[in-house]
């Protein structure tokens, strides 16, 4: 256990590492352009931030997209009304967010198990629709909030005198955040993200989370006033939330109400589940691959469909084709669904515990002589 | 007094349908320990049953029009009416109440295999891994539903002699403005006659005592030698046959879509939990109390005092009573007691 | 006798219509291994419940060295210096037997909130290190980065003993510490439990088995249908009639 440190270093230089030379890595795989590379990165954070709560104490939120939803609102007003500079979005998204989060967490912690889902989704919920509704000055109901010519951006205009026509881009202090620098911007705070919630994982407070998770019990009679704990490790995750909400806006700045919606919150559940929960790596494995297959399933239509399989004869394509069809491009939800119900049922653990089920199967395979005695076939007492 | 008692009214059928779908809920929640995030989609399921009767029922083929004479036209002809003149466009005007005999094998089927195949090896599992893996289903269930009938609402029509509204309120002595649409009154009786049906089901038959026991103690009456499993199979079934009818029945209320399952489910789960977790009166009572609440918060009147009330309303309910009652309306001490 | 520092005062407490527990005064001297037994039903769970905090008492308060425990939370007993070993273990079955004892150092010590995310396990030497020692003290400092929910159930029971040990607690309450271990186990049990008395902790031990009842004791109550009959030194309780018939003619 106390032996991690190197080991934890090689594997944050390993993730730094890959998640920087996705544009090379990533052309062989047909996903190598940065609006899609952004994703990868943007949801990477909402899920590792989502796996600090679930992953660590157990909680299962059903709202955490109020919280992305809140950081792309905030990220945009902050381009509005001060400067596009993305540095003062991304804070206004967080702090938000964090916000936000405080107020839920403090209210849905009271309860726990089934009951805390349905708090938290209640509260989403009700966030999805007043910003429909009532909130319509702040957030623009349906058309969502947008940049326009007529916005103050007081900051900006103390420095350009020129008058621009068009809308103005997101920059970082001058660098426009579109195409490769938009993506190595996302990319950066993705990798600080995962070194925050390594440390996280890492500390005494991480252990207490998972003692919570393991025993709530045990934790009360030892002294531990759990709910500050479960509150601080919940905002943590609602501001990585308002973090990814942020990004969003600096990589498209508008956001709407759909943002918030619970299919949304079921997204990044799914994405945590299926790389695994409590791990490291997981969340980021989910969030990448989901978003991935999403971006190359729904861009098959039956004519791409038609050509890939033009190599059979014309009546096993006439088949073909169609069943495929139901699984790629607005069908791919079903194919989502699907593997949603397969994970869960044969892999709990996700991808990495799959991942380390293999190793270990290989390594079995290597030292075929290595009588591995199980501690609970020991005699009893 | 006639604008309040036509807003309890209008906060009835919608009510209902949650009561319903609540009613189902908690009946696998209290004695399988499931929660099933897919029996919205069950509900949906059986609005798609009425859907699917009736184009049965509307097969057509083209025949000449003749009431078209400058040029030779053709119609859409269903065969029911072509084969029987009289009967066939009267069964084709009761098509969605008709739609329930094909509704109840459906969804048994539905039932028994999503039991079989899939919840049964949930029983022991976290309640987290129950709620994903339906989760799960719902949405395969929905992509499913469609990729065949399209993501538009389909409307469908209650039959024609209930087209018109009742005048509920000269019957009761209230203004003449108290109408309420025909179907829904219909609804209601109906709903009820299922909520009745399946407290007396419980209530009556030693079938039911085993079920109610298992609710409130599933290991003893395991011990008893009582196989239990056969008996979770029936109940899920008799759920999903609840929700598939409160589908069928509320097609021409509101017409179904496929993404209907998911929006009705997040507010059943509401009702549920506000009804307190095992607790079938409960679900009943917080199904009508909330439709109604709703109801109340949709009127002009309430909405210009509180501007977006009508919006969160339900959800709003929702916490207060999470958290002051904790346990819900009616929940028992020990379910879910975490 | 003058430093008594646990009070019972006329505690009662009934559930539904059944009295579990009625009127029972006791008093702790500071330093002594207090035995509480009893036949099964007696209420002797009930008396721990309520002096943790799990249960409140219908009537009358408990006091540990003047500080009133009674309709406090669990956690803030457990920091005013109050630990349980429970009747079935508690511990934390998918973490090492070393995290099992470290965490609740850290509860000690950050219980109350003290924000410690920034900090990383691998510095903190000193709870580790004594985790590690007492871990020694109850004996499974080999199997120390095994999982604990592997350990066989007395060594549950003996991890469990250690994360109490490691809270420094003043009283420590014990619930059939050596149920349903084997009798050299139980020897083990009695030795370890006889090394921690001599740190100077009160103890509080609910006991079937009267062979560690009489090894540990220095005072001996007797509870049965909810009430204290008798009360002494093991020998006088031992003699007492009313035991003997609380026992033979009790609910066994």
């Amino acid at each position: 256990m106390m032996n991690f440190t190197l080991n934890d270093t090689t594997r944050f230089l390993l993730f730094a590492a890959v998640i920087l030379t996705m544009p090379i890595w990533l052309i062989p795989l047909g996903g190598g352009y940065p609006d899609l590379m952004q994703k990868f990165a943007i949801y990477g954070i909402f899920a590792i931030g989502f796996n600090i709560l679930f992953g660590l104490t157990g909680y299962l939120s059903f709202g955490h997209a109020a919280f992305l939803g809140v950081g792309s609102y905030a990220a945009v007003w902050s381009f509005k009304l001060f400067t596009m500079n993305v540095i003062p979005a991304v804070l206004f998204g967080v702090l938000f967010a964090g916000l936000l989060a405080f107020i839920i967490g403090f209210l849905s912690l009271r309860r726990s198990g089934i009951y805390f889902s349905i708090l938290t989704l209640a509260f989403a919920q009700m966030s999805y629709n007043l910003a429909y509704s009532v909130l319509t000055p702040v957030t623009y109901g349906e058309t969502g909030l947008q940049l326009s010519q007529q916005d103050p951006r007081l900051i900006d205009n103390l420095f350009i005198e020129e008058v621009s026509t068009g809308l103005p881009s997101t920059t970082l202090f001058g660098i426009k955040m579109s195409g490769y620098s938009g993506f190595y911007f996302c990319a950066v705070i993705l990798i600080l993200c995962f070194f925050i919630s390594m440390r996280i994982f890492r500390s005494p407070f991480g252990l207490m989370l998972k003692g919570i998770k393991s025993n709530q019990n045990r934790m009360k009679y030892t002294g531990l006033n759990t709910r500050p704990y479960m509150l601080t490790a919940f905002v943590i995750s609602g501001m990585y939330a308002g973090l990814a909400g942020s990004l969003l806006a600096v990589t498209d700045p508008l956001a709407g109400a759909e943002r918030m919606q619970w299919t949304a919150s079921g997204e990044v559940v799914l994405m945590t589940i299926l790389g695994g929960v409590g791990t490291l790596v997981g969340p980021m494995l989910g969030a990448g691959l989901i978003k991935y297959f999403e971006n190359i399933f729904s861009g098959f239509d039956n004519n791409v469909l038609t050509n890939a399989f033009s190599f059979l004869p014309d009546s096993v394509a006439e088949v073909v084709v169609p069943v495929v069809g139901l699984f790629v491009g607005g069908g791919w939800h079903l194919t989502l669904g699907i593997l949603f119900v397969v994970i869960v049922i044969y892999l709990p653990g996700g991808i990495v515990e799959g991942l380390s089920r293999l190793m270990a199967m290989l390594r079995k395979r290597e030292r075929p002589v290595n009588g591995n005695m199980k501690p609970q076939d020991q005699p009893g007492e | 007094m006639d604008a309040i008692f036509l807003q309890i009214l209008n906060g009835l059928d919608k009510g209902a349908a949650y009561a319903l779908i609540a009613l189902g809920l908690t009946l696998v929640f209290g004695t399988l320990g499931i929660v099933n995030f897919a029996h919205g989609a069950l509900f949906m399921l059986g609005a798609f049953c009425a859907v699917s009767f009736n184009k049965l029922l509307t097969i057509s083929t083209k025949v000449e029009d003749k009431t078209v004479t400058l040029f030779k036209a053709y119609k859409e002809k269903p065969y029911l009416e072509i084969w029987f003149p009289d009967a066939g466009p009267v069964l084709i005007d009761f098509a969605i109440p008709l739609s329930i005999l094909l509704a109840i094998p459906v969804m048994i089927f539905i039932g028994y295999a999503m039991e079989r195949g899939l919840i049964k090896h949930f029983y022991k599992r976290p309640h987290a891994e129950q709620i994903l893996v339906t989760f799960g289903l719902a949405i395969v269930i929905q992509e499913v539903i469609k990729a065949y009938f399209g993501a538009n609402p389909i409307p469908q029509t209650a039959p024609d002699i209930l087209a018109g509204s009742a005048s509920v309120g000269s019957w009761i002595g209230l203004g003449e403005s108290v109408v309420y649409p025909w179907w829904r009154l219909v609804y209601l009786v109906f709903s009820g006659v299922i909520i009745f049906g399946v407290f007396a089901f419980l209530q009556f038959t030693t079938y039911g005592m085993v079920v109610r026991a298992g609710m409130r103690d599933r290991e003893t009456v395991g011990l008893l030698g009582i196989n239990i499993e056969k008996r979770f199979t029936i109940v899920f079934a008799i759920a999903t046959v609840v929700a598939g009818l409160a589908g069928v029945m509320y097609t021409p209320v509101l017409p179904p879509d496929y993404h209907m399952g998911m929006d009705f489910l997040v507010l059943s789960f509401v009702v549920v939990v506000v009804g307190g977790m095992g607790s079938l009166g409960g679900a009943v009572l917080a199904g009508f109390l909330l439709g109604i609440v709703q109801s109340f918060a949709s009127m002009t009147e309430v909405k210009a005092i509180l501007p977006g009330i009508d919006q969160i309303i339900i959800y709003l309910v929702a916490v207060v009573i999470l958290l002051t009652l904790p346990r819900g309306l009616m929940g028992r001490a020990g379910v879910m007691d975490d | 006798m003058d430093n008594l520092v646990l009070h019972l005062d006329n505690i009662n407490k009934s559930f539904g219509g059944l009295k579990a527990l009625t009127d029972v005064n006791l008093q702790v001297e500071e330093g002594t291994t207090h035995a509480i037994i009893g036949p099964n039903g007696a209420g002797k769970s009930t008396l721990l419940n309520v002096c943790v905090g799990r249960l409140k008492p219908d009537v009358g308060h408990v006091t540990f060295d003047g500080q009133e425990l009674t309709g406090k939370q669990p956690h803030e007993i457990a920091q005013i210096g109050v630990a349980r070993v429970f009747q079935t273990p508690e511990i934390f079955p998918e973490m090492t037997l070393l995290e099992n004892v470290m965490l609740p150092a850290f509860s000690k010590r950050d219980g109350a909130f003290r924000m410690n995310a920034h900090h990383q396990l691998s510095s903190q030497a000193e709870i580790r290190d004594e985790a590690e020692h007492i871990l020694e003290d109850v004996g499974l400092k080999e199997q120390m980065l095994n999982e604990a929910g592997s350990l066989s159930r007395g060594d549950k029971r003996r991890l469990e003993l250690g994360m109490c040990l490691i809270l420094h607690p003043r009283l420590l309450l014990l619930d059939e510490p050596t149920a349903g271990m084997s009798r050299h186990d139980t020897n083990r049990t009695i030795d370890l439990l006889k090394k921690i008395k001599s740190r100077g902790m009160t103890k509080i031990i609910i006991e079937h088995d009267m062979h560690v009842v009489f090894s540990l004791a220095d005072k001996v109550s007797v509870l049965a249908r909810g009430q204290i009959i008798a009360g002494g030194s093991p020998e006088e309780v031992r003699e007492d009639e009313r035991v003997k018939e609380a026992y033979l003619g009790g609910a066994h």
